[in-house]
């Protein structure tokens, strides 16, 4: 066997011939397909709407780069999401701070605090990772609901909406909605290459197997670090975002429910799968739109939704869909 | 013998888990280039002598040095890097990845992008034909596309060790590398070992005694955490105390 023919089989994990971008046809098929759809989907949906589901769908594959492929359930990942919303939405209204520039540092904070927290947290395993990322998020929380410049209860709202690099006017739906597209489908294509890049190989390799990895020499806990962080920063920038398409930053960004909901929204979609996520988070968040009337009751079909989801398919809608086609999505 | 000759030496090496005494004061010497063997009956804590060893236990007393450098209280993962690999009792490969996959886990922490996450997977195709080679010596060739989990208990054995040689370790230490392997396969694996071993230095630990009595140069026989006896096989399977050890198991 030459090497070329090696290659060929050897890249692909059976979704598909390669194309030169080394993605799957099937994956290439898919993101022309989401792309098309948030670009008509304005004219048939609300781009507020629209904005919020891609807001949550960066906030849900974020989550589950660490999840699926770091293999480490945080359960305080509100603490960047509502966080970076903070610190984004106080840049833009107190400093005047333009829109990217709000969101960067929104990020930027997000990854700060993704550091600070995560090396304290990546030498627990399982359970016990869990908790310490749920205690921390609720010191997050009790910062947010005590510090001067988050509104305590009433949160910063009423956001201006800047003039995106001081001169383009974003304050239209329209306008705002293409900037929020821009970021959120440039960070889904970041977070689809890390999960295959070499680094990505590793994370596998350590979820699969991590007293092998570290006999192999692997310092796992520098991964684990870095994914972690990774997640922290684009959950930021997704709450960052959300932040100035609401024109608001509240304790709900912050609070444990939104920690808990976007656990949630990965597993429903699959959290072994790329695309899962996405569908899971616009499934919550559909469903919190359109059953808004039924007050608590959503909860109550959420938590319902939930169980059935875990019970009928445990590997999520989108892991089901890809083991029945035999392909991994 | 100098200091130079050996390559890994414990003193007074011992673990202790809740008070039960699992290795205690271990003296263990492994010369520079020969295949030492581990032997001893069940639970004799030969395994804990290799996690300690590697450094996947701490030790609750002694030391370890490892090419003349004091190991004693470094990480696992810097250990391998030092170039002593381990295998483990129960295989160890990553059952969702390709044959060839796993040995290039192994080939892509040698050789870089290990912390590559802006590149496509794509670059690590260079190392296909590496892994190639090491798949087929240990005789997987056949199998290069499954995923491992598809293999079956010898040929997971035979992974693992093309994925320790694919580091080309200085030191090996193989934990049973041919429990529940198929005739065939042991003879194989054997002359892989023996081939290996020619610019190498093994340490392992095996139940099969004629593989044992083949390979190794020197033999260790501990049993309740101590040392019983050293020496070579015939000298081991001579001494009174190593009889009785092995038959007093039998009757327990
Ligand atoms: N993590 C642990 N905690 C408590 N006891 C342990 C632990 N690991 C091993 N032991 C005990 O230490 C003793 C030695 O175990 P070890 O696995 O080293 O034996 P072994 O010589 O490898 O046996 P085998 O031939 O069955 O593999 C056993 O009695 C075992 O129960
Ligand atoms: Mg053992």
């Amino acid at each position: 066997m030459t090497d070329q023919t090696l290659m060929d089989t050897v890249e692909t994990p059976s979704a598909g011939r390669p194309t030169p971008l080394g993605i799957p046809r099937l994956h290439l098929a898919i993101c022309a397909a989401l792309v098309a759809f948030f670009i008509i989907g304005p004219f048939f949906l609300y781009p507020v709407f629209l904005m919020k589901v891609m807001c949550f769908v960066l906030f849900a594959c974020a989550f589950n780069l660490l999840l699926g492929y770091g293999g480490l359930l945080s359960f305080g990942h509100a603490a960047f999401f509502g966080s970076a919303s903070y610190v984004s939405a106080h840049a833009a209204k107190a400093w005047g701070l333009t829109p990217e520039l709000s969101i960067l540092l929104g990020t930027g904070s997000a990854a700060l605090l993704g550091l600070v927290i995560g090396a304290l947290a990546i030498r627990r395993q399982g359970i016990y990772f869990a908790m310490v990322t749920l205690a921390f998020a609720q010191m997050v929380y009790f910062v947010s609901l005590q510090a001067p410049f988050t509104g305590g209860e009433d949160g910063i709202q009423a956001v201006p909406r800047n003039m995106l690099f001081g001169l383009i006017d974003i304050s239209s739906d329209n306008a705002l909605y293409a900037f929020v597209f821009v970021i959120v489908f440039a960070c889904l294509f970041l977070i689809y290459r890390i999960i295959h890049s070499p680094f990505g190989q590793v994370l596998k390799a350590i979820r699969e197997n991590e007293a092998r990895s570290v006999s192999l020499g692997y310092r796992v806990n520098r991964y684990k670090l870095a994914v972690f962080v990774m997640s922290t920063t684009l959950a930021g920038t997704a709450g960052a975002t959300k932040a100035l398409v609401f024109q608001l930053a509240s304790l709900t960004d912050v609070h444990w429910a939104m920690s808990g909901e976007v656990v949630l929204m990965a597993l429903l979609g699959g959290m072994h799968t790329v695309f899962g996520p996405i569908v899971g988070a616009a499934i919550i968040v559909t469903m919190q739109n359109y059953f808004a009337t039924f007050g608590a009751w959503v909860t109550v079909l959420q938590g319902t939704i939930f169980v059935v989801a875990v019970l009928l398919f445990r590997e999520g809608i989108v892991g089901v869909l890809g083991k029945w086609l035999k392909k991994p999505l | 013998m100098t200091d130079t000759d050996l390559i890994l030496s414990a003193k007074g090496m011992t673990k202790q888990f809740a008070g039960f005494m699992a290795v205690n004061n271990v003296d263990l010497n492994v010369r520079r280039g020969t295949i030492h063997a581990l032997i001893g009956p069940n639970g004799a804590g030969k395994t804990t002598c290799f996690n300690l060893l590697t450094k996947f236990l701490q030790p609750t007393a002694g030391s370890i040095t490892f090419n003349g450098r004091d190991i004693t209280t470094l990480a696992a993962s810097e250990i391998a890097r030092l170039g002593m690999v381990r295998s483990f009792q129960i295989s160890a490969v990553f059952p969702k990845l390709t044959v060839l996959e796993n040995v290039r886990v192994a080939l892509q922490r040698r050789r870089g992008h290990n912390f590559d996450f802006w590149r496509a997977q794509t670059v690590l195709g260079q190392f296909n034909a590496e892994a190639m080679r090491r798949v087929e010596e240990v005789g997987l060739a056949d199998f290069a596309h499954h995923t491992a989990d598809e293999l079956s208990y010898g040929r997971k054995r035979a992974l693992e060790i093309a994925t320790t040689l694919a580091l080309e370790p200085e030191m090996l230490l193989l934990d049973e590398p041919m429990a529940g392997m198929a005739q065939a396969d042991v003879e194989r694996i054997s002359e892989l070992i023996k081939r290996i071993s020619a610019n190498r230095t093994i340490l392992m630990v095996e139940h099969n005694l004629s593989v044992v009595a083949d390979l190794s140069n020197t033999i260790t026989v501990l049993a309740r955490g101590q040392v019983l006896a050293e020496g070579d096989y015939a000298t081991i399977s001579n001494d009174e105390r190593v009889i009785e050890a092995y038959i007093g198991v039998g009757h327990d």
